[in-house]
Protein backbone atom coordinates (compact mmCIF):
# COMPACT_ATOMS: atom_id res chain seq x y z
CA UNK A 1 0.00 0.00 0.00
CA UNK A 2 1.58 3.24 -1.08
CA UNK A 3 1.59 6.33 1.12
CA UNK A 4 -1.11 8.91 0.35
CA UNK A 5 0.66 11.86 -1.26
CA UNK A 6 0.30 14.26 1.63
CA UNK A 7 2.89 16.85 2.45
CA UNK A 8 3.29 16.97 6.19
CA UNK A 9 6.17 19.16 7.33
CA UNK A 10 7.87 18.71 10.69
CA UNK A 11 9.43 22.18 11.07
CA UNK A 12 7.58 24.47 8.67
CA UNK A 13 9.08 27.54 10.37
CA UNK A 14 12.47 26.51 8.96
CA UNK A 15 11.66 24.19 6.07
CA UNK A 16 9.31 26.69 4.43
CA UNK A 17 11.17 29.90 5.31
CA UNK A 18 11.44 32.58 2.63
CA UNK A 19 14.78 32.39 0.82
CA UNK A 20 15.72 35.86 2.08
CA UNK A 21 14.99 35.07 5.71
CA UNK A 22 16.84 31.79 5.38
CA UNK A 23 19.87 33.53 3.88
CA UNK A 24 19.84 36.00 6.81
CA UNK A 25 19.70 33.10 9.28
CA UNK A 26 22.57 31.34 7.48
CA UNK A 27 24.70 34.51 7.45
CA UNK A 28 24.26 34.99 11.16
CA UNK A 29 24.92 31.32 11.99
CA UNK A 30 27.92 31.18 9.66
CA UNK A 31 29.55 34.21 11.32
CA UNK A 32 29.08 32.62 14.70
CA UNK A 33 30.39 29.18 13.73
CA UNK A 34 33.46 30.52 11.92
CA UNK A 35 34.46 32.44 15.04
CA UNK A 36 33.82 29.35 17.17
CA UNK A 37 36.03 27.28 14.84
CA UNK A 38 38.80 29.87 14.65
CA UNK A 39 38.91 30.22 18.42
CA UNK A 40 38.77 26.53 19.29
CA UNK A 41 40.22 24.35 16.51
CA UNK A 42 43.93 24.67 15.78
CA UNK A 43 43.72 23.31 12.22
CA UNK A 44 41.05 25.79 11.19
CA UNK A 45 42.89 28.70 12.78
CA UNK A 46 46.20 27.78 11.11
CA UNK A 47 44.59 27.37 7.69
CA UNK A 48 42.68 30.64 7.93
CA UNK A 49 45.82 32.43 9.12
CA UNK A 50 47.74 30.95 6.19
CA UNK A 51 45.13 32.45 3.83
CA UNK A 52 45.21 35.72 5.75
CA UNK A 53 41.56 35.46 6.71
CA UNK A 54 40.09 36.51 10.05
CA UNK A 55 36.64 35.41 11.27
CA UNK A 56 35.38 38.99 10.95
CA UNK A 57 36.14 38.90 7.19
CA UNK A 58 33.38 36.34 6.77
CA UNK A 59 30.14 38.28 6.76
CA UNK A 60 27.76 36.37 4.47
CA UNK A 61 27.35 33.03 2.75
CA UNK A 62 28.96 34.60 -0.34
CA UNK A 63 32.23 34.82 1.60
CA UNK A 64 32.37 31.04 2.05
CA UNK A 65 34.60 30.78 -1.02
CA UNK A 66 37.46 32.41 0.87
CA UNK A 67 37.51 29.74 3.56
CA UNK A 68 39.76 26.66 3.47
CA UNK A 69 38.40 23.17 2.77
CA UNK A 70 38.31 20.26 5.19
CA UNK A 71 38.95 16.71 4.04
CA UNK A 72 38.38 13.23 5.37
CA UNK A 73 42.15 12.96 5.82
CA UNK A 74 41.92 15.79 8.36
CA UNK A 75 39.62 13.64 10.48
CA UNK A 76 42.06 10.74 10.20
CA UNK A 77 45.12 12.84 10.93
CA UNK A 78 43.56 14.41 14.02
CA UNK A 79 41.84 11.20 15.16
CA UNK A 80 40.09 11.00 17.52
CA UNK A 81 39.63 14.39 19.17
CA UNK A 82 41.81 16.86 17.25
CA UNK A 83 38.90 18.61 15.55
CA UNK A 84 36.78 19.02 18.68
CA UNK A 85 35.71 22.62 19.22
CA UNK A 86 34.42 22.02 22.75
CA UNK A 87 35.92 20.40 25.86
CA UNK A 88 35.70 16.59 25.78
CA UNK A 89 33.33 16.59 28.73
CA UNK A 90 30.69 18.35 26.63
CA UNK A 91 30.61 15.49 24.14
CA UNK A 92 27.73 13.10 24.81
CA UNK A 93 28.04 10.83 21.76
CA UNK A 94 30.62 9.40 19.43
CA UNK A 95 29.64 8.07 16.00
CA UNK A 96 31.95 7.04 13.26
CA UNK A 97 32.71 4.88 10.32
CA UNK A 98 34.95 1.87 10.31
CA UNK A 99 36.80 2.97 7.21
CA UNK A 100 37.96 0.28 4.84
CA UNK A 101 41.61 1.19 5.13
CA UNK A 102 43.66 2.47 8.01
CA UNK A 103 42.31 4.52 10.87
CA UNK A 104 38.61 4.91 11.44
CA UNK A 105 37.07 8.36 11.64
CA UNK A 106 34.85 9.53 14.45
CA UNK A 107 32.73 12.56 15.14
CA UNK A 108 31.84 13.94 18.58
CA UNK A 109 28.34 15.27 19.28
CA UNK A 110 27.26 17.64 22.04
CA UNK A 111 23.78 17.23 23.47
CA UNK A 112 22.59 19.92 21.07
CA UNK A 113 24.28 18.22 18.11
CA UNK A 114 22.35 15.01 18.83
CA UNK A 115 19.21 17.13 19.11
CA UNK A 116 19.80 18.81 15.73
CA UNK A 117 20.57 15.48 14.04
CA UNK A 118 17.44 13.92 15.56
CA UNK A 119 15.34 16.78 14.22
CA UNK A 120 16.82 16.41 10.75
CA UNK A 121 15.84 12.73 10.61
CA UNK A 122 12.42 13.50 12.08
CA UNK A 123 11.89 15.93 9.19
CA UNK A 124 12.91 13.20 6.73
CA UNK A 125 10.55 10.57 8.13
CA UNK A 126 7.65 13.04 8.21
CA UNK A 127 8.44 14.02 4.60
CA UNK A 128 8.21 10.34 3.64
CA UNK A 129 4.68 10.26 5.08
CA UNK A 130 5.54 9.26 8.65
CA UNK A 131 3.75 10.28 11.84
CA UNK A 132 2.70 9.22 15.29
CA UNK A 133 0.57 6.35 14.01
CA UNK A 134 3.41 4.70 12.14
CA UNK A 135 5.42 1.63 13.00
CA UNK A 136 8.95 2.29 11.77
CA UNK A 137 11.21 -0.70 11.29
CA UNK A 138 14.85 0.33 11.35
CA UNK A 139 17.10 -2.17 9.61
CA UNK A 140 20.16 0.00 9.26
CA UNK A 141 23.01 -1.35 11.37
CA UNK A 142 23.12 0.03 14.90
CA UNK A 143 26.43 1.04 16.44
CA UNK A 144 29.07 3.56 15.46
CA UNK A 145 27.52 3.71 11.98
CA UNK A 146 24.99 6.56 12.04
CA UNK A 147 22.25 4.77 10.08
CA UNK A 148 20.63 2.74 12.85
CA UNK A 149 20.67 5.23 15.70
CA UNK A 150 19.91 8.15 13.38
CA UNK A 151 16.72 6.61 12.04
CA UNK A 152 15.88 5.34 15.52
CA UNK A 153 16.12 8.79 17.11
CA UNK A 154 14.15 10.45 14.33
CA UNK A 155 11.36 7.88 14.41
CA UNK A 156 11.14 8.08 18.20
CA UNK A 157 11.06 11.88 18.03
CA UNK A 158 7.93 11.96 15.86
CA UNK A 159 6.24 9.55 18.27
CA UNK A 160 6.21 6.61 15.89
CA UNK A 161 6.46 3.07 17.22
CA UNK A 162 10.13 2.33 16.57
CA UNK A 163 11.35 -1.20 15.91
CA UNK A 164 15.15 -1.39 16.29
CA UNK A 165 15.85 -4.50 14.18
CA UNK A 166 19.31 -3.48 12.96
CA UNK A 167 20.47 -5.21 9.78
CA UNK A 168 20.67 -8.89 8.92
CA UNK A 169 18.58 -11.97 9.57
CA UNK A 170 16.27 -11.11 6.74
CA UNK A 171 13.64 -13.79 7.30
CA UNK A 172 13.20 -12.64 10.88
CA UNK A 173 12.98 -9.03 9.68
CA UNK A 174 10.12 -10.04 7.43
CA UNK A 175 8.30 -12.04 10.08
CA UNK A 176 8.45 -9.08 12.48
CA UNK A 177 7.34 -6.76 9.70
CA UNK A 178 4.34 -9.00 9.12
CA UNK A 179 3.43 -9.64 12.75
CA UNK A 180 3.86 -6.05 13.95
CA UNK A 181 2.38 -4.56 10.80
CA UNK A 182 5.33 -2.23 10.23
CA UNK A 183 4.29 0.69 8.04
CA UNK A 184 7.69 2.21 7.28
CA UNK A 185 11.14 0.88 6.57
CA UNK A 186 14.53 2.53 7.04
CA UNK A 187 17.55 0.77 5.52
CA UNK A 188 19.92 0.84 2.56
CA UNK A 189 18.15 0.57 -0.81
CA UNK A 190 20.06 -2.56 -1.80
CA UNK A 191 19.08 -4.24 1.45
CA UNK A 192 15.47 -3.14 0.94
CA UNK A 193 15.51 -4.78 -2.49
CA UNK A 194 16.94 -7.91 -0.93
CA UNK A 195 14.16 -7.85 1.69
CA UNK A 196 11.65 -7.44 -1.15
CA UNK A 197 13.10 -10.38 -3.05
CA UNK A 198 13.07 -12.50 0.09
CA UNK A 199 9.44 -11.52 0.78
CA UNK A 200 8.58 -12.87 -2.67
CA UNK A 201 10.72 -15.99 -2.16
CA UNK A 202 8.85 -16.69 1.06
CA UNK A 203 5.63 -16.68 -0.94
CA UNK A 204 4.30 -13.54 0.73
CA UNK A 205 2.29 -10.87 -1.06
CA UNK A 206 3.18 -7.37 0.20
CA UNK A 207 -0.29 -6.13 -0.73
CA UNK A 208 -1.97 -8.71 1.50
CA UNK A 209 0.58 -9.80 4.04
CA UNK A 210 2.43 -6.56 4.81
CA UNK A 211 1.35 -3.05 5.77
CA UNK A 212 4.39 -1.13 4.54
CA UNK A 213 3.63 2.18 2.85
CA UNK A 214 6.94 3.99 2.53
CA UNK A 215 10.52 4.26 3.71
CA UNK A 216 13.68 6.33 3.90
CA UNK A 217 16.51 4.65 2.02
CA UNK A 218 20.08 5.85 1.95
CA UNK A 219 23.71 5.36 2.99
CA UNK A 220 24.63 4.34 -0.56
CA UNK A 221 24.07 5.78 -4.01
CA UNK A 222 21.19 4.30 -5.99
CA UNK A 223 19.23 4.88 -9.16
CA UNK A 224 15.68 5.61 -10.33
CA UNK A 225 15.51 2.08 -11.67
CA UNK A 226 16.40 0.66 -8.27
CA UNK A 227 13.66 2.86 -6.82
CA UNK A 228 11.12 1.45 -9.27
CA UNK A 229 12.14 -2.10 -8.48
CA UNK A 230 12.03 -1.48 -4.74
CA UNK A 231 8.64 0.23 -4.95
CA UNK A 232 7.25 -2.65 -6.98
CA UNK A 233 8.71 -5.41 -4.84
CA UNK A 234 7.36 -4.01 -1.58
CA UNK A 235 4.47 -1.90 -2.92
CA UNK A 236 5.72 1.26 -1.20
CA UNK A 237 6.93 4.80 -1.83
CA UNK A 238 10.71 4.86 -1.53
CA UNK A 239 12.26 8.19 -0.54
CA UNK A 240 15.96 8.91 -0.74
CA UNK A 241 17.81 10.17 2.33
CA UNK A 242 21.38 11.46 2.42
CA UNK A 243 23.89 12.12 5.11
CA UNK A 244 27.35 11.52 6.38
CA UNK A 245 28.82 11.10 9.82
CA UNK A 246 31.19 14.02 9.40
CA UNK A 247 28.24 16.40 9.00
CA UNK A 248 25.66 14.70 11.29
CA UNK A 249 24.49 11.38 9.87
CA UNK A 250 21.45 10.54 7.74
CA UNK A 251 19.02 13.42 7.37
CA UNK A 252 21.37 16.10 6.08
CA UNK A 253 19.00 16.04 3.12
CA UNK A 254 15.94 13.99 2.30
CA UNK A 255 13.21 13.55 -0.29
CA UNK A 256 9.57 14.43 0.19
CA UNK A 257 6.89 12.28 -1.47
CA UNK A 258 7.32 14.31 -4.68
CA UNK A 259 10.57 12.32 -5.03
CA UNK A 260 12.26 15.03 -7.05
CA UNK A 261 15.52 15.55 -5.22
CA UNK A 262 16.54 15.78 -1.58
CA UNK A 263 15.70 18.87 0.47
CA UNK A 264 18.81 20.08 2.27
CA UNK A 265 18.35 21.12 5.90
CA UNK A 266 19.75 24.54 5.10
CA UNK A 267 19.13 26.00 8.54
CA UNK A 268 21.84 23.62 9.78
CA UNK A 269 24.17 23.15 6.82
CA UNK A 270 25.17 25.20 3.78
CA UNK A 271 25.71 23.13 0.64
CA UNK A 272 28.03 24.20 -2.18
CA UNK A 273 28.98 22.57 -5.47
CA UNK A 274 32.59 22.98 -6.54
CA UNK A 275 34.71 21.92 -9.45
CA UNK A 276 36.74 19.05 -7.91
CA UNK A 277 39.85 20.06 -9.83
CA UNK A 278 39.90 23.88 -9.72
CA UNK A 279 38.01 23.95 -6.37
CA UNK A 280 35.99 26.94 -7.61
CA UNK A 281 32.29 27.15 -6.63
CA UNK A 282 29.85 26.26 -9.41
CA UNK A 283 26.33 27.65 -9.93
CA UNK A 284 23.14 25.72 -9.17
CA UNK A 285 22.29 23.28 -11.93
CA UNK A 286 25.89 22.30 -12.63
CA UNK A 287 27.22 18.90 -11.58
CA UNK A 288 30.24 18.95 -9.31
CA UNK A 289 31.52 17.94 -5.92
CA UNK A 290 29.23 18.53 -2.98
CA UNK A 291 30.72 20.52 -0.08
CA UNK A 292 29.05 21.15 3.27
CA UNK A 293 29.61 23.74 5.96
CA UNK A 294 27.84 23.05 9.23
CA UNK A 295 26.40 26.16 10.86
CA UNK A 296 24.85 24.87 14.07
CA UNK A 297 27.20 22.04 15.01
CA UNK A 298 29.11 22.58 18.24
CA UNK A 299 31.19 19.46 18.95
CA UNK A 300 32.99 18.92 15.66
CA UNK A 301 31.88 21.64 13.27
CA UNK A 302 32.91 21.17 9.64
CA UNK A 303 34.22 23.99 7.53
CA UNK A 304 33.68 23.41 3.76
CA UNK A 305 33.84 19.65 4.14
CA UNK A 306 34.52 17.93 0.81
CA UNK A 307 32.16 14.96 0.47
CA UNK A 308 33.69 13.73 -2.83
CA UNK A 309 30.09 13.00 -3.88
CA UNK A 310 29.11 14.27 -7.32
CA UNK A 311 25.65 15.80 -7.68
CA UNK A 312 23.64 18.85 -8.76
CA UNK A 313 21.88 21.44 -6.55
CA UNK A 314 18.78 23.29 -7.66
CA UNK A 315 16.49 25.81 -6.03
CA UNK A 316 13.23 25.61 -7.99
CA UNK A 317 10.26 25.62 -5.61
CA UNK A 318 8.92 22.17 -4.69
CA UNK A 319 5.25 21.21 -4.80
CA UNK A 320 5.49 20.11 -1.17
CA UNK A 321 5.86 23.70 0.02
CA UNK A 322 9.40 23.42 1.33
CA UNK A 323 11.65 26.24 0.16
CA UNK A 324 14.97 24.54 0.76
CA UNK A 325 17.48 23.77 -1.96
CA UNK A 326 17.34 20.23 -3.30
CA UNK A 327 20.18 17.99 -4.35
CA UNK A 328 19.88 15.44 -7.16
CA UNK A 329 20.98 11.86 -6.84
CA UNK A 330 24.63 11.20 -6.15
CA UNK A 331 25.86 10.23 -9.59
CA UNK A 332 29.42 9.37 -8.69
CA UNK A 333 32.35 9.80 -6.36
CA UNK A 334 35.39 11.85 -7.19
CA UNK A 335 37.45 9.20 -5.39
CA UNK A 336 35.56 6.21 -6.91
CA UNK A 337 36.81 7.30 -10.23
CA UNK A 338 38.73 4.50 -11.88
CA UNK A 339 41.37 5.34 -14.41
CA UNK A 340 41.34 2.50 -16.92
CA UNK A 341 43.63 2.72 -19.93
CA UNK A 342 43.89 6.42 -19.17
CA UNK A 343 40.13 6.96 -19.30
CA UNK A 344 38.17 8.23 -16.28
CA UNK A 345 35.44 5.72 -15.47
CA UNK A 346 32.73 6.17 -12.84
CA UNK A 347 30.91 3.02 -11.71
CA UNK A 348 27.70 5.05 -11.91
CA UNK A 349 28.17 5.33 -15.67
CA UNK A 350 28.21 1.55 -15.98
CA UNK A 351 25.18 1.35 -13.74
CA UNK A 352 23.29 3.80 -15.95
CA UNK A 353 24.03 1.54 -18.92
CA UNK A 354 22.85 -1.59 -17.13
CA UNK A 355 19.54 -0.14 -16.03
CA UNK A 356 18.80 0.76 -19.64
CA UNK A 357 19.22 -2.83 -20.84
CA UNK A 358 16.29 -5.22 -20.65
CA UNK A 359 16.99 -8.65 -19.21
CA UNK A 360 19.63 -7.79 -16.64
CA UNK A 361 19.34 -6.62 -13.04
CA UNK A 362 20.97 -3.46 -11.61
CA UNK A 363 23.33 -5.64 -9.56
CA UNK A 364 26.82 -5.64 -10.98
CA UNK A 365 30.47 -5.94 -10.13
CA UNK A 366 33.35 -4.27 -11.92
CA UNK A 367 36.62 -6.15 -12.01
CA UNK A 368 39.66 -4.22 -13.10
CA UNK A 369 42.89 -6.03 -13.81
CA UNK A 370 46.16 -5.51 -15.58
CA UNK A 371 47.45 -8.25 -17.85
CA UNK A 372 50.66 -7.73 -19.86
CA UNK A 373 50.65 -4.08 -18.79
CA UNK A 374 47.22 -3.48 -20.34
CA UNK A 375 44.23 -2.60 -18.16
CA UNK A 376 41.14 -4.71 -18.55
CA UNK A 377 37.62 -4.09 -17.33
CA UNK A 378 35.15 -6.86 -16.74
CA UNK A 379 31.51 -6.10 -15.98
CA UNK A 380 29.70 -8.92 -14.23
CA UNK A 381 25.97 -8.51 -14.29
CA UNK A 382 23.10 -10.68 -13.17
CA UNK A 383 20.60 -11.83 -15.76
CA UNK A 384 17.01 -11.38 -14.80
CA UNK A 385 15.18 -14.54 -13.82
CA UNK A 386 12.05 -13.91 -15.89
CA UNK A 387 13.86 -12.94 -19.04
CA UNK A 388 16.05 -16.04 -19.36
CA UNK A 389 15.14 -17.93 -22.50
CA UNK A 390 16.52 -21.11 -24.04
CA UNK A 391 18.58 -19.61 -26.84
CA UNK A 392 22.21 -18.55 -26.79
CA UNK A 393 21.47 -15.73 -29.19
CA UNK A 394 19.10 -14.01 -26.72
CA UNK A 395 21.88 -13.88 -24.12
CA UNK A 396 24.48 -12.89 -26.70
CA UNK A 397 22.24 -10.02 -27.78
CA UNK A 398 22.06 -8.76 -24.21
CA UNK A 399 25.82 -9.00 -23.92
CA UNK A 400 26.42 -7.17 -27.16
CA UNK A 401 23.98 -4.44 -26.25
CA UNK A 402 25.74 -3.84 -22.92
CA UNK A 403 29.13 -3.99 -24.56
CA UNK A 404 28.23 -1.42 -27.21
CA UNK A 405 26.58 0.92 -24.73
CA UNK A 406 29.52 0.74 -22.31
CA UNK A 407 31.84 1.54 -25.16
CA UNK A 408 29.80 4.56 -26.21
CA UNK A 409 29.11 5.91 -22.70
CA UNK A 410 32.46 5.23 -21.06
CA UNK A 411 34.70 5.18 -24.08
CA UNK A 412 36.46 1.89 -23.42
CA UNK A 413 35.57 -1.67 -24.26
CA UNK A 414 34.79 -4.10 -21.48
CA UNK A 415 34.30 -7.82 -21.18
CA UNK A 416 30.69 -8.47 -20.22
CA UNK A 417 30.00 -11.56 -18.13
CA UNK A 418 26.46 -12.67 -17.42
CA UNK A 419 26.00 -14.38 -14.09
CA UNK A 420 23.08 -16.06 -12.34
CA UNK A 421 20.45 -14.00 -10.55
CA UNK A 422 21.24 -13.25 -6.88
CA UNK A 423 24.79 -14.52 -7.25
CA UNK A 424 26.52 -11.17 -6.72
CA UNK A 425 26.88 -9.94 -3.15
CA UNK A 426 23.97 -7.97 -1.68
CA UNK A 427 25.43 -5.79 0.95
CA UNK A 428 23.67 -4.74 4.10
CA UNK A 429 25.82 -1.64 4.31
CA UNK A 430 27.44 0.16 1.42
CA UNK A 431 27.54 -2.04 -1.65
CA UNK A 432 31.02 -2.83 -2.90
CA UNK A 433 30.88 -2.84 -6.66
CA UNK A 434 34.49 -2.58 -7.73
CA UNK A 435 37.34 -5.03 -7.39
CA UNK A 436 40.61 -3.56 -8.57
CA UNK A 437 43.21 -6.33 -8.92
CA UNK A 438 45.84 -4.14 -10.52
CA UNK A 439 49.20 -4.26 -8.82
CA UNK A 440 50.67 -0.89 -9.56
CA UNK B 1 -3.57 -32.62 -29.67
CA UNK B 2 -0.30 -31.56 -28.11
CA UNK B 3 2.56 -32.92 -30.18
CA UNK B 4 5.44 -31.31 -28.29
CA UNK B 5 7.50 -32.17 -25.24
CA UNK B 6 8.72 -29.95 -22.39
CA UNK B 7 12.38 -29.02 -22.34
CA UNK B 8 14.13 -27.30 -19.44
CA UNK B 9 16.90 -24.82 -20.20
CA UNK B 10 19.39 -24.03 -17.47
CA UNK B 11 21.69 -21.00 -17.41
CA UNK B 12 25.24 -22.13 -16.68
CA UNK B 13 28.02 -19.85 -15.58
CA UNK B 14 31.29 -21.03 -16.98
CA UNK B 15 32.95 -22.14 -13.79
CA UNK B 16 34.11 -25.50 -12.54
CA UNK B 17 31.66 -27.73 -10.71
CA UNK B 18 28.46 -26.28 -12.14
CA UNK B 19 27.53 -29.38 -14.14
CA UNK B 20 28.31 -31.63 -11.19
CA UNK B 21 26.01 -29.73 -8.87
CA UNK B 22 23.22 -29.81 -11.46
CA UNK B 23 23.39 -33.54 -12.09
CA UNK B 24 23.72 -34.16 -8.35
CA UNK B 25 20.63 -32.09 -7.60
CA UNK B 26 18.59 -33.93 -10.23
CA UNK B 27 19.88 -37.31 -9.06
CA UNK B 28 19.00 -36.58 -5.44
CA UNK B 29 15.50 -35.56 -6.48
CA UNK B 30 15.11 -38.89 -8.27
CA UNK B 31 14.82 -37.36 -11.73
CA UNK B 32 15.82 -39.24 -14.87
CA UNK B 33 17.49 -37.30 -17.64
CA UNK B 34 16.06 -38.52 -20.96
CA UNK B 35 18.02 -36.20 -23.22
CA UNK B 36 20.52 -33.46 -22.80
CA UNK B 37 22.47 -31.01 -24.86
CA UNK B 38 24.84 -28.22 -23.94
CA UNK B 39 25.22 -25.04 -25.94
CA UNK B 40 28.10 -23.01 -24.73
CA UNK B 41 30.07 -19.91 -25.48
CA UNK B 42 33.35 -18.95 -23.91
CA UNK B 43 31.65 -17.43 -20.89
CA UNK B 44 28.34 -19.11 -20.32
CA UNK B 45 26.30 -22.03 -21.46
CA UNK B 46 22.73 -23.20 -21.72
CA UNK B 47 22.04 -26.75 -20.71
CA UNK B 48 18.92 -28.20 -22.28
CA UNK B 49 17.26 -31.16 -20.66
CA UNK B 50 14.30 -33.39 -21.24
CA UNK B 51 13.53 -35.13 -17.96
CA UNK B 52 11.08 -37.51 -16.36
CA UNK B 53 9.38 -34.82 -14.25
CA UNK B 54 9.75 -31.25 -15.51
CA UNK B 55 8.24 -29.39 -12.55
CA UNK B 56 10.12 -31.42 -9.96
CA UNK B 57 13.35 -30.89 -11.88
CA UNK B 58 12.81 -27.12 -12.00
CA UNK B 59 12.22 -27.05 -8.26
CA UNK B 60 15.37 -29.08 -7.63
CA UNK B 61 17.38 -26.72 -9.85
CA UNK B 62 15.90 -23.61 -8.26
CA UNK B 63 16.92 -24.93 -4.85
CA UNK B 64 20.57 -24.81 -5.91
CA UNK B 65 20.16 -21.32 -7.35
CA UNK B 66 19.86 -22.18 -11.04
CA UNK B 67 17.76 -20.11 -13.41
CA UNK B 68 15.61 -22.19 -15.70
CA UNK B 69 12.98 -21.76 -18.35
CA UNK B 70 10.67 -24.26 -19.99
CA UNK B 71 10.17 -24.47 -23.74
CA UNK B 72 7.96 -26.66 -25.92
CA UNK B 73 10.09 -28.54 -28.41
CA UNK B 74 9.31 -31.06 -31.10
CA UNK B 75 10.79 -34.55 -30.68
CA UNK B 76 10.52 -36.35 -34.00
CA UNK B 77 11.26 -40.04 -34.44
CA UNK B 78 14.02 -40.38 -36.99
CA UNK B 79 13.18 -43.22 -39.42
CA UNK B 80 15.88 -45.84 -39.73
CA UNK B 81 16.54 -45.08 -43.39
CA UNK B 82 19.52 -43.42 -45.06
CA UNK B 83 19.06 -39.69 -45.63
CA UNK B 84 16.12 -39.42 -43.22
CA UNK B 85 17.67 -36.56 -41.30
CA UNK B 86 18.50 -34.40 -44.30
CA UNK B 87 15.04 -35.12 -45.67
CA UNK B 88 13.51 -33.69 -42.50
CA UNK B 89 15.69 -30.60 -42.52
CA UNK B 90 15.05 -30.00 -46.24
CA UNK B 91 11.31 -30.35 -45.69
CA UNK B 92 11.34 -27.67 -43.02
CA UNK B 93 13.52 -25.37 -45.12
CA UNK B 94 11.19 -25.78 -48.09
CA UNK B 95 8.34 -24.60 -45.87
CA UNK B 96 10.33 -21.60 -44.68
CA UNK B 97 10.61 -22.94 -41.16
CA UNK B 98 13.70 -21.85 -39.32
CA UNK B 99 15.37 -24.25 -36.87
CA UNK B 100 16.74 -22.37 -33.89
CA UNK B 101 18.66 -25.40 -32.69
CA UNK B 102 18.43 -29.18 -32.78
CA UNK B 103 19.99 -32.19 -31.13
CA UNK B 104 19.57 -35.93 -31.24
CA UNK B 105 19.28 -38.69 -28.69
CA UNK B 106 18.35 -42.36 -28.48
CA UNK B 107 15.53 -43.33 -26.20
CA UNK B 108 16.38 -45.89 -23.54
CA UNK B 109 13.01 -47.58 -23.69
CA UNK B 110 12.04 -47.82 -27.36
CA UNK B 111 15.64 -47.63 -28.64
CA UNK B 112 14.54 -45.21 -31.35
CA UNK B 113 16.56 -42.19 -32.46
CA UNK B 114 14.85 -38.85 -31.84
CA UNK B 115 15.60 -35.41 -33.21
CA UNK B 116 14.70 -32.54 -30.90
CA UNK B 117 13.80 -29.40 -32.84
CA UNK B 118 13.36 -25.93 -31.43
CA UNK B 119 11.25 -23.89 -33.79
CA UNK B 120 9.56 -20.55 -33.17
CA UNK B 121 6.34 -21.43 -34.94
CA UNK B 122 5.88 -24.88 -33.45
CA UNK B 123 2.32 -25.40 -34.69
CA UNK B 124 3.22 -24.98 -38.36
CA UNK B 125 6.22 -27.26 -38.00
CA UNK B 126 4.13 -29.93 -36.29
CA UNK B 127 1.65 -29.81 -39.16
CA UNK B 128 4.33 -29.95 -41.85
CA UNK B 129 6.12 -32.86 -40.19
CA UNK B 130 3.04 -34.94 -39.44
CA UNK B 131 1.62 -34.31 -42.91
CA UNK B 132 4.89 -35.67 -44.31
CA UNK B 133 4.48 -38.79 -42.21
CA UNK B 134 6.98 -38.17 -39.44
CA UNK B 135 5.87 -39.38 -36.04
CA UNK B 136 6.25 -36.97 -33.15
CA UNK B 137 6.60 -37.87 -29.49
CA UNK B 138 3.95 -36.68 -27.03
CA UNK B 139 6.27 -37.51 -24.19
CA UNK B 140 9.62 -39.18 -23.75
CA UNK B 141 9.74 -42.23 -21.54
ZN1 LIG C 1 9.50 18.69 -1.68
Amino acid sequence: MKAPKTHNIYSPEYECMSRDALRELQNERLRRVVKHEYDNVAIYRERMDAKGIKPEDIKTVDDLRYLPFTNKTDLRDTFPFGLLAVPKRDIVRIQGSSGTTGKPIVSGYTENDVEVWTEMVARAIVAAGGGKDDIVQVCYGYGLFTGGLGAHQGATRIGAMTVPMSSGNTQRQILMMKELGSTMLCCTPSYAIYIGETVRDMGLDPKKDLRLKSGCFGAEPWTEEMRQRLEELLDIDACDIYGLTEIAGPGVSFECLEKKGMHVNEDHVIPEIIDPVTEEPLPYGTAGELVFTTITKEGMPMLRYRTHDICVLHDEPCACGRTTVRMGRITGRTDDMLVIRGVNVFPSQIESVLVSVKGVSPFYMLIVDRVHSTDSLEVQVEIEENSFSDTVSALENIRNEISEKVKSVVGISAKITLVSPKSLPRSEGKAKRVIDNRKL
Amino acid sequence: MNMTVKQISVFIENKPGTMVSITDALGTAGIDIRAMSLADTQDFGILRLIVSDTEKARAALASIGCVTSVTDVIAAVLPDTPGAMSGMVRLLAKNNINIEYMYAFISNTDKKAYIVLRIKDTDTAVKVLTDAGFSLAKSIN
